[in-house]
């Protein structure tokens, strides 16, 4: 082998790099499950919860430009069950803890979402 | 070219199917492990062939003007002479992609107006520069944004990245440049290949199998984004399940998050045996790493066998007799020779 000193260094850097997923995850903690804690007093969402797992936050654009653009503050269930748009009345009045809630999968997969530039964060989670 | 196209979907399609049919942990957990390893032993396996070619000689090339003599103007960047001039046209190489920004476009104008009659026109042409370092820019970003499901915390140069792409606050989930400008980038890429009919004479199946299997993982990764979605917390769990080689279930994750996975696993495979092993060819190229010294220093090919001289002093020593006898001049005459 040619230039082996630098060839090396070379195929070193390369395999740091591209295994770095694997060494990465490694040094950190593991990720087992989200360890999200659901309001108690409530068994129903809006919609089921397949749906608002994976599209809860197209669900609140929805909302935001229905409430704010369309003034409509009625929003129709897929099973029929009417309900009041708000993010502060609706969502948050079962979704009290927002650490204990939005924040377990936001802050793990690293998601920010803009919704309290506008809205209060809920401080208060009653047990 | 359909070929490949027709190749990218048969993969895709298969990997959809086979995640339905919940045949997911073949795709997902064996396919992925087998992937990484053809990769990293495969590339690694690459430069150490490579490695192996002996590169005697300095290769010039006409990219500029080489360091002569001084009123000449050196063209550094294009043709350094020492290996700090290397290092700075091999980052400009990587980084800036400088020998694409060079390119120029050559053609026949036919009614020129001043040679009254065709003539051959050169001019710069930066199209192929730009989108192919939009792309390859796009695709490091978007690369080092998928981090977020390896690591736990995310951390925060992690999280800047995201904030800074996805800065326009569009939609909700909001709208990552990277992504969209991703695919922008690769259509333009295959549609100089499909439009440029000289390109599209040289074209093979491998250069389109590449562009088209890069279309279907960005397809299927903005599709996951904001369309057919599948829960992020699922999949992180999944995906740090196998980078912690425990893997966990694959119930309840979108069908087409494995076809993404399995995309991007025949990617891996390929990668070593394609030129997509520019990446690491660009380190290994003589025209780009070697300083153009040849009028300076002396290249001596290492495998040459030894020489045999036979200087003047000895054929005079050989022959001097008969040299003499036929009258020819010599540094020693044969009665001095002989004391």
């Amino acid at each position: 082998m040619y230039n082996a000193k630098a060839v090396t260094i070379g195929i070193i850097i390369f395999v740091i790099l591209f295994t770095s997923p694997f060494w990465a995850s490694l040094l950190g903690k593991s990720y087992k499950e989200t360890g999200i804690s659901l309001p108690k007093n409530e068994k129903e969402c809006v919609e089921t919860t397949d749906f608002m797992r994976n599209k809860h936050m197209q669900l609140l654009n929805e909302w935001r430009d229905e409430a704010l653009r369309n003034e409509n503050r009625v929003y129709v269930a897929s099973n029929g069950k009417k309900w009041a748009i708000s993010l502060q009345n609706t969502c948050l009045k079962c979704h009290t803890d927002y650490k204990e809630f939005c924040d377990k999968c936001h802050v793990a997969n690293s998601v920010d979402p803009y919704c309290w530039t506008c809205h209060l964060i809920p401080q208060g989670s009653t047990k | 070219m359909l070929h490949s196209l027709l190749l990218v979907l048969l993969i895709g399609a298969i990997a959809w199917g086979g995640a339905t049919i919940g045949l997911a942990s073949l795709f997902g957990v064996v396919l992925p492990y087998v992937a990484v390893v053809v990769f990293v032993a495969g590339v690694v396996w690459r430069m150490v062939y490579w490695a192996k070619s002996p590169v005697p000689f300095r290769i010039p090339t006409t990219g500029g003007q080489e360091a002569s003599l001084d009123f000449i103007k050196q063209a550094k960047y294009d043709c350094p002479n020492t290996t700090w001039g290397v290092i700075q046209r091999m980052l400009l190489e990587v980084f800036c992609f400088r020998s694409l920004f060079r390119n120029t476009l050559g053609e026949v104008r036919v009614d020129d107006p001043v040679n009254k009659g065709p003539r051959t026109i050169y001019y710069s042409s930066k199209w192929l520069w730009f989108f192919a370092l939009m792309f390859h820019y796009c695709f490091l970003l978007v690369f080092l944004r998928h981090f977020r499901f390896f690591m736990e915390p995310v951390p925060s140069c992690i999280n800047f990245l995201e904030s800074l792409d996805g800065i326009m606050q569009i939609g909700s989930p909001r709208f990552f440049w990277t992504g969209g400008l991703l695919l922008v980038a690769l259509l333009f890429l295959l549609a100089r290949r499909l439009f440029n009919q000289r390109l599209r004479y040289i074209s093979l199946i491998n250069d389109y199998f590449p562009l088209f299997l890069l279309l279907a993982i960005v397809g299927t990764g903005i599709c996951l984004r904001y369309f057919d979605k599948t829960e992020i917390a699922q999949v992180k769990v999944f995906i740090m399940g196998l980078t912690h080689f425990s893997p966990v279930g694959t119930a309840g994750i979108n069908a087409l998050f494995f076809t993404h996975l399995t995309l991007v696993c025949v990617l891996l495979i390929y990668f070593p045996f394609s030129k997509l092993m520019h990446m690491p060819g660009v380190f290994f190229s003589p025209t780009r790493n070697l300083p153009n010294n040849s009028r300076a220093v002396r290249h001596v090919n290492p495998w040459n066998p030894p020489k045999q001289y036979f200087t003047y002093a000895e054929y005079e020593d050989t022959y001097r007799d008969a040299m003499a006898d036929a009258g020819l001049p010599l540094e020693k005459q044969p009665e001095k020779a002989a004391e």
